[in-house]
């Protein structure tokens, strides 16, 4: 038996329409099959608390409509079960949304199911805290913690189709976890035959990103040319009993499958390939083997799995200061020395005027944008050009000083050198993030059914 | 000759709080231990070095003609902290790729 997931979205901002072709593509299958849809980053999660904390009806995903409502009456009729962590801080909120939804589709009898307690910032004084590798900031340094959401795995999910759920809506779960669970409930696999888990967990990392690894985000023009990028094909994984897995996309859609993309999207966002943890299993990749079967078909196989974790990550999200940025343009004869000048000028006049903890950035865009570092300049890419844009970009706690930083660069428009123009400013409150790991026995998924009309 | 690594790798930037990886693989299976001896922990250090990196750390994966470079720090504050336009150091695979490298033998 085969098991057949699709992602619908790999991120937040994806496109809405991706799901239709999958659905159709699902549809042509005779195997169990599960529609999934990744919302949710470090970032978006963040965003969505702080909502949350405005409006407690918010918090979920703003496109929740958008991206269901092509597909959920063809997945609710044809039993393909959907996954969202796209309950992001208010799963309960997107549960009403859907349920909404659903009965505007004809379909009030559907069984919804929230899956929650990755939500633990209440407990921060119960948990028994770990700063996760990467992380330097004390838990115990951080004010105005908004929120603390734990890493959810795949096993209240299951936990939720076994229930009867037609659509699972989470916050945050790990990514991978939203395909390994429709994957190891439809095939039984037991919770410690780490080497399946570890491919059913693999095959969800490589769809969670949508087409990252159906040749979106893959495309160099003349050195990975990649056809229909306006009409891009999203992923299908095909995942055997024995953990064999292909990837795949719904015919007549653009983009490609090929061992390169698979490759890129493999070790995406991951550290070190031989212990790629993740709240199910841990993966290990060292001994992996990519082959394509066919046009758009990528066998994976190889893949082997390690017990999970003791620990569980948790990104904890605190107000910290004020950010602003602000612009002004410099084109023409001599833009470029124009431009240089009023950085100049700005710099001298941030020193003159905001406190020395303030924290600045200069950009010269249409030279460089990306590539600097905060205080040192990427040694190459130095060329001249006719139409720079000056950005200023500042940090600091005081939301007063940011302001005065900004208002400098405006101040520009009639004391700057000559010819500036297009000035735009921006500010807003910042919101970081640190990740911290707490004992798994101390975290408690819950999983609540939500019967619709009809049911006992 | 020197040239620039785009001509024979491509690569992948993630990100994970102020630590940024890339991964990066040969088009040709033949080049990969010449990937290797270019792109040494200290010379992807040095690459980065303006960008305020702490520590490199590089995975070998040569069934995969491939490697995961993991970069501490450079991410200048990451996602949700840096000044950067690019919190996520989405771009960094192509200034990894801007390296300039001496040819690999024919």
């Amino acid at each position: 038996m085969t098991v057949v997931v699709g992602c619908g979205a790999g991120f937040s901002g994806d496109r809405t329409d991706a799901a239709r072709p999958l659905v159709d593509a699902l549809m042509s299958y005779d195997a169990p099959r599960a529609l999934m849809f990744e919302t949710l980053g470090e970032r978006t999660l963040a965003a969505a608390q702080l909502r949350r904390i405005k409006d407690p009806d918010s918090g979920d995903e703003p496109l929740l409509e958008e991206f269901l409502s092509p597909v959920l009456s063809d997945c609710l009729v044809n039993h393909i079960t959907v996954l969202g962590n796209f309950g992001a801080a208010n799963p309960n909120a997107a549960c009403r949304r859907i349920r909404q939804l659903a009965k505007r589709l004809g379909h009030s009898q559907a069984s919804l199911a929230t899956v929650q307690g990755d939500d633990v910032r209440d407990r921060l004084h119960e948990l028994d805290w770990l700063a996760w590798e990467g992380e330097k900031r004390a838990l115990s340094t951080l004010e105005q913690v908004v929120a603390a959401n734990v890493y959810l795995g795949a096993d209240a999910l299951i936990e939720a189709m076994a229930q009867g759920a037609q659509v699972v809506i989470t916050g945050r779960v790990a990514d991978p976890s939203l395909a390994l669970a429709p994957i190891c409930y439809h095939h039984d696999w037991a919770s410690d035959d780490w080497d399946r888990r570890a491919a059913g967990a693999l095959a969800g990392h490589l769809i969670e990103c949508g087409t990252q690894v159906t040749g979106g985000y893959f495309a160099d023009p003349g050195v990975k040319d990649v056809p229909g990028m306006a009409s891009l094909g999203y992923p299908l994984v095909e995942v055997e009993r024995n953990g064999r897995l292909i990837v795949t996309k719904p015919p007549g859609t653009g983009g490609l499958v090929t061992e390169q993309t698979v490759k890129e999207q493999l070790l995406y966002e991951i550290h070190d390939p031989s212990a790629y943890i993740t709240p199910d299993v841990v993966i290990d990749l060292e001994h992996i083997r990519i082959k394509q079967l066919a046009k758009d078909r990528v066998e994976v196989t190889g893949v082997r799995g390690k017990p999970s974790p003791a620990r569980l990550k948790t990104t904890v999200s605190f107000l910290a200061g004020y950010q602003g940025e602000a612009e002004i343009s410099y084109a023409g004869p001599n833009a470029f020395a124009r431009a240089h000048l009023a950085r100049e000028t700005l710099r001298q006049r941030l020193a003159l005027r905001c406190p020395i903890d303030l924290r600045a950035r200069y950009d010269l865009i249409g030279v460089s944008s990306v590539f600097d570092g905060d205080t040192q300049q990427h040694p190459q890419n130095r060329d001249a050009a006719s139409d720079i844009r000056l950005r200023l970009a500042v940090e600091h706690s005081d939301k007063r000083v940011v302001e005065l930083a900004t208002q400098e660069l405006l101040a520009l428009y009639c004391c700057g050198p000559a010819g500036g123009g297009g000035v735009r400013r921006h500010h807003t409150q910042r919101l970081k993030t640190a990740s911290y790991l707490v004992p798994r026995q101390q975290v408690v998924p819950a999983v609540t059914l939500h019967k619709g009309e009809g049911h006992e | 000759m020197s040239e620039l690594l785009h001509r024979y790798a491509h690569a992948r930037a993630g990100d994970k709080g102020d630590r940024l990886s890339l991964a990066v693989f040969v088009y040709q299976a033949s080049h990969y231990s010449w990937l290797i001896d270019q792109l040494s922990e200290a010379n992807v250090a040095a690459l980065f070095e303006h960008r305020g990196v702490s520590q490199v750390t590089r995975y070998l994966l040569p069934h995969l003609n491939g490697m995961n470079l993991v970069l501490d720090d450079a991410l200048q504050g990451g996602v949700n902290g840096a000044l950067n336009l690019d919190g996520h150091g989405k771009t960094l695979s192509a200034l990894l790729l801007s390296m300039q490298v001496t040819s690999p033998p024919a």
